[in-house]
């Protein structure tokens, strides 16, 4: 039988650092393959080169038993290859049925066919389970609705073979269940399938074959039925890890340092009141689009509240708090977006590790101390174990994810705040160095200080906090103790309004 | 093996030749050495302009460029850029012009909207008052300040492009200044400010000068008021940017402005003040020229000044793309760019072909800029 799709000794590199390295694999009609491995692994690379985006350095691949060389990614839609992202690349500000055709609209006689448009964009709709007229604009669709959008895309062009890269992050219990089916009748169809996930159990759930890949080597492969999680955890990692998460070390709660009441921004957080002592660490999880960092940013003041009040560490009651007077007040925000919010990545390690505390090194008219600055920065980067040539002068963007999360946390350990905020503080991050994050967390609380941690990782939250509140459509729903909780008792929480709705 | 890996391997092997090169195309003073390599060209196929009297001239250039060029500096760093220091130099001499003027004419000037106010047949306010002069340089750098603010609030606060809003004021203050002085130049200044613009305080003898008809010493200034004024801003621009906590953050803004409101950098009061120096330099600027002109002309921004301005900064290494540049690299900026217009000029090209060659000239910095910041990077990796 002529294997759908077959690679043969795949390698790339970039400049010089091998991002894959040999990978060789055959994947039979109408089977679904999972591929798995930490971020980093070479996922991203093999699915690039897949679709035409880069081209390997060496190695073949064949495509129903025909040599395939795709140049750019026009070339893989037109041999029947689909893709469907994680990241959304869907138009707010055009239809569904505009998005799904937007490169190749339906044509009669040179001019756009509306009328067939939005009639297979109709069909496409009814099979992804999305019951939504055509017309209706992207940007006013969740981000649940907008991946099926994208799943409805990917099917226009009656692909023989899809890929899946994180279809179900955005997706609501329901949408998921309907996503899978989707899949299982695509997959029945003869449609072959690869499907990336880190959610392993679905992976498991859904997958014939399972592919592990680590620093860029396939490092097993096989039936599905020959795997199960923690074999799977073991391959991706390549050493035995007992645990994803050390043990918590829970202090009796201290003074209260931060009381919210009735906290509202227009369209994204609802009348939201909590509290957070010394000593405990406050888990908020919630959907994408529940309103988790939207909460965060008006803790810190980087948004203006339409009402509601906050009363920071100092104990002082304000309507309106700005980033210094948090600072001040001994707030720190570690924000989920390193790139953009956390790093000044075109600086040396050191200016970033200062930025926050830089009034404490200066005098008189401003003056700064450079020498006492720096010495502090040194300091704290051997107190974190951040793994950089010189800080002095190396730029922050050189430092891997976990270590440019370190130098986000420095930045604030040296203002020494007394309530740190983590938003998605191990994204992007790999396991081994998520253990030092959640360790340096544990820490933090048993020394005294209070943490709030916003996280979509359910494990993650469940592992790490005291309590948890769970937020929905920018409002606090339930709040639980860590002795009476369940997985299933807060994600029914969290999808409760959405499942309403 | 890719063409990744191939790049990779000669840049390793590359020539000891091609090695130099590029530490050199990658140094701190790049511009530097070639601001001296020029100059030894230059020496080399154009004698005359290497003797100390064009020299001397072409220093004299060099200062109130200089200041305006400081000032445009900080606005680069902050990723931002002021299209109104021209407009700005011109206002400000005007209205310390107005200020300190001992006569004006009726005929030339009755049209301005200040004739009768401000401004009459014995001058302006402060007519031969012996603090005209220091009363009017205060107005002349206030003025160029609070242009300054007034940009760097609505950038500020209401997130406005820096391109459009300084366009804007660039358009508002030209006209205004345009408007007030009839398209006349305000002359009749008093002796202790035009000093200010020919006063040498040293002077180089350099013995006797050999023209045929006459025979006399040759007395060239070498250490003038605009060197001294101009030399002190830079010092203190320099300090400003980085030895204070105000320096770093301009440097953060300029990275990344959304990281550093994070950090609790006051990011909207930095805008603020950054604007209000460029404006600051501005004035100083035209304080210099109004100086030498011996006049307050609305003009004195006009035409090429701001090609000039920018060219020169972002010719030192100033990136346009914020976060990058130094005080020193916007010196030599200068240096090499009167330098560069002084060699057009005793080529006797036309005006038109020397803005031609200084706009491929400042192409090619950019470019440079480019192509330093990709080398750098893929020598990060």
């Amino acid at each position: 039988m002529t294997a759908a799709l077959s690679l043969a000794e795949i390698s790339k590199s970039y400049f010089g650092v091998p991002a894959l390295t040999g990978i060789s694999f055959d994947l039979e009609p109408g089977r679904l393959l999972g591929l798995v491995g930490q971020n980093g692994a070479g996922k991203s690379t093999l699915m690039n080169v897949l679709g035409g985006v880069v081209a390997a350095d060496a190695g073949q691949m064949q495509l129903f038993g025909r040599p395939y060389a795709p140049r750019r990614p026009a070339d893989a839609k037109a041999n029947g290859i689909a893709f469907i992202h994680q990241e959304l690349n869907l138009f707010g500000n055009l239809t569904i049925a505009e998005n799904i055709f937007v490169a190749d609209f339906p044509r009669r006689r040179g001019l756009v066919d509306w009328s067939s448009a939005r009639s297979r964009a109709a069909k496409l709709l009814q099979m992804v389970g999305l019951a939504m007229p055509p017309d209706t604009l992207v940007e006013l669709l969740s981000p649940g609705e907008r991946q099926l959008v994208e799943v409805a895309k990917g099917l226009s062009v009656e692909p023989q073979l899809v890929i899946f890269d994180e279809p179900t992050t955005s997706l609501t219990a329901r949408e998921t269940t309907q996503l899978f089916a989707l899949i299982r009748r695509l997959k029945s169809e003869g449609t072959t399938i690869v499907y990336i996930s880190h959610n392993l159990g679905d992976v498991l759930a859904l997958a014939d074959d399972i592919a592990v890949l680590r620093e860029g080597q396939l490092v097993a492969q096989g039936r599905a039925t020959d795997f199960d999680i923690g074999k799977m955890i073991k391959l991706m990692i390549g050493r035995d890890i007992d645990a994803l998460f050390p043990p918590r070390h829970s202090a009796s709660p201290g003074a209260v340092l931060l009381q919210a009441q009735g906290v509202t921004r227009r369209g994204a957080v609802d009348n939201v009141s909590l509290s957070v002592r010394a000593g405990e660490i406050v888990g908020i999880f919630g959907l994408m689009g529940a309103g988790r960092t939207e909460l965060a940013r008006l803790i810190f003041g980087l948004d203006t509240m339409d009402s509601g009040q906050l009363a920071l560490p100092d104990g002082v009651p304000r309507h309106r708090v700005t980033p210094q007077m948090a600072i001040a007040a001994g707030l720190a925000f570690v924000t989920e977006d390193r790139r953009q919010e956390g790093l000044l990545m075109n600086a040396p390690i050191a200016d970033n590790l200062v930025l926050a505390s830089l009034r404490e090194f200066a005098s008189g008219p401003g003056l700064v101390d450079d020498t006492a600055s720096l010495a502090a920065a040194r300091e704290m980067a051997r107190r974190l174990s951040i793994e950089a040539r010189d800080i002095a002068v190396q730029p922050a963007k050189t430092l891997s994810g976990g270590n440019q999360q370190r130098v986000v946390l420095g930045k604030w350990l040296m203002v020494d705040p007394r309530l740190i905020i983590l938003d998605e503080p191990t994204r992007g991050i790999d396991i081994g160095a998520r253990y030092a994050i959640y360790e340096m967390i544990d820490q933090l609380a048993s020394a005294g200080r209070g943490l709030i941690l916003i996280s979509s990782e359910i494990e993650e939250v469940m592992a790490m906090s005291d309590r948890l509140l769970v937020m929905s459509e920018g409002e606090i729903v339930a709040e639980f103790q860590r002795s009476a909780w369940s997985r299933e008792l807060i994600l029914r929480a969290a999808f409760r309004e959405a499942e309403a709705a | 093996m890719s063409s990744a890996q191939l790049t990779e391997q000669r840049h390793q092997q590359g020539a000891p030749a091609a090695r130099w090169l590029k530490r050199i195309l990658l140094s701190d003073y790049f511009v530097l050495y070639l601001t001296i390599a020029y100059f030894l060209g230059v020496a080399v196929f154009f004698p005359a302009l290497v003797e100390p009297r064009n020299l001397s001239n072409q220093l004299a250039n060099v200062w109130p460029l200089a200041a305006a060029a400081i000032g445009e500096t900080f606005v680069l760093l902050i990723a931002g850029i002021d299209l109104s220091i021209g407009a700005t130099m011109g206002f400000a001499s005007v209205a310390g012009a107005v200020v300190m003027t001992s006569a004006a004419d009726k005929l030339l000037l009755g049209g301005s909207p200040l004739w009768g106010t401000l401004l009459g047949e014995t001058g302006g306010v402060l007519a031969n008052h012996p603090a005209a002069a220091a009363v009017a340089i205060l107005v002349m750098l206030v003025a160029g300040m609070l242009i300054g603010a007034l940009s760097g609030f609505f950038i500020a606060r209401f997130r406005l492009p820096a391109f459009m809003m300084t366009l804007v004021a660039l358009m508002f203050f030209s006209s205004a200044a345009v408007w007030i002085t009839q398209s006349q130049n305000i002359v009749n200044l008093p002796d202790s400010f035009t000093n200010l613009g020919a006063g040498d305080v040293v002077s180089v003898y350099f013995g006797e000068k050999a023209t045929p008809e006459i025979k006399r010493r040759d007395i060239l200034p070498l250490v003038t008021y605009p060197m001294l004024i101009t030399t002190g801003l830079a010092v203190l621009a320099h300090l400003l940017l980085t030895r204070t906590t105000f320096g770093r953050y301009v440097y953060a803004v300029g990275i990344n402005r959304k990281a550093a409101a994070v950090s609790g950098v006051p990011v909207g009061r930095v805008i603020v003040a950054v604007f209000a120096i460029a404006g600051l330099c501005a004035a100083v600027a035209g304080i210099l020229y109004s100086a030498r002109l011996e006049g307050g002309r609305p003009t004195i921004g006009g035409g090429s000044a701001l090609l000039d301005i920018i060219g020169a900064t972002v010719i030192g290494g100033t990136s346009l793309s914020g976060g990058k540049g130094k005080i020193a690299w916007t010196m030599v900026g200068v240096l090499f760019f009167v330098l560069l217009s002084n060699t057009l000029n005793y080529m006797r090209l036309s005006a038109f072909h020397i803005d031609m060659v200084k706009g491929a000239v400042i192409l090619a910095a950019a470019l440079l800029d480019v192509l330093r910041t990709r080398l750098l990077q893929r020598d990060a990796l």
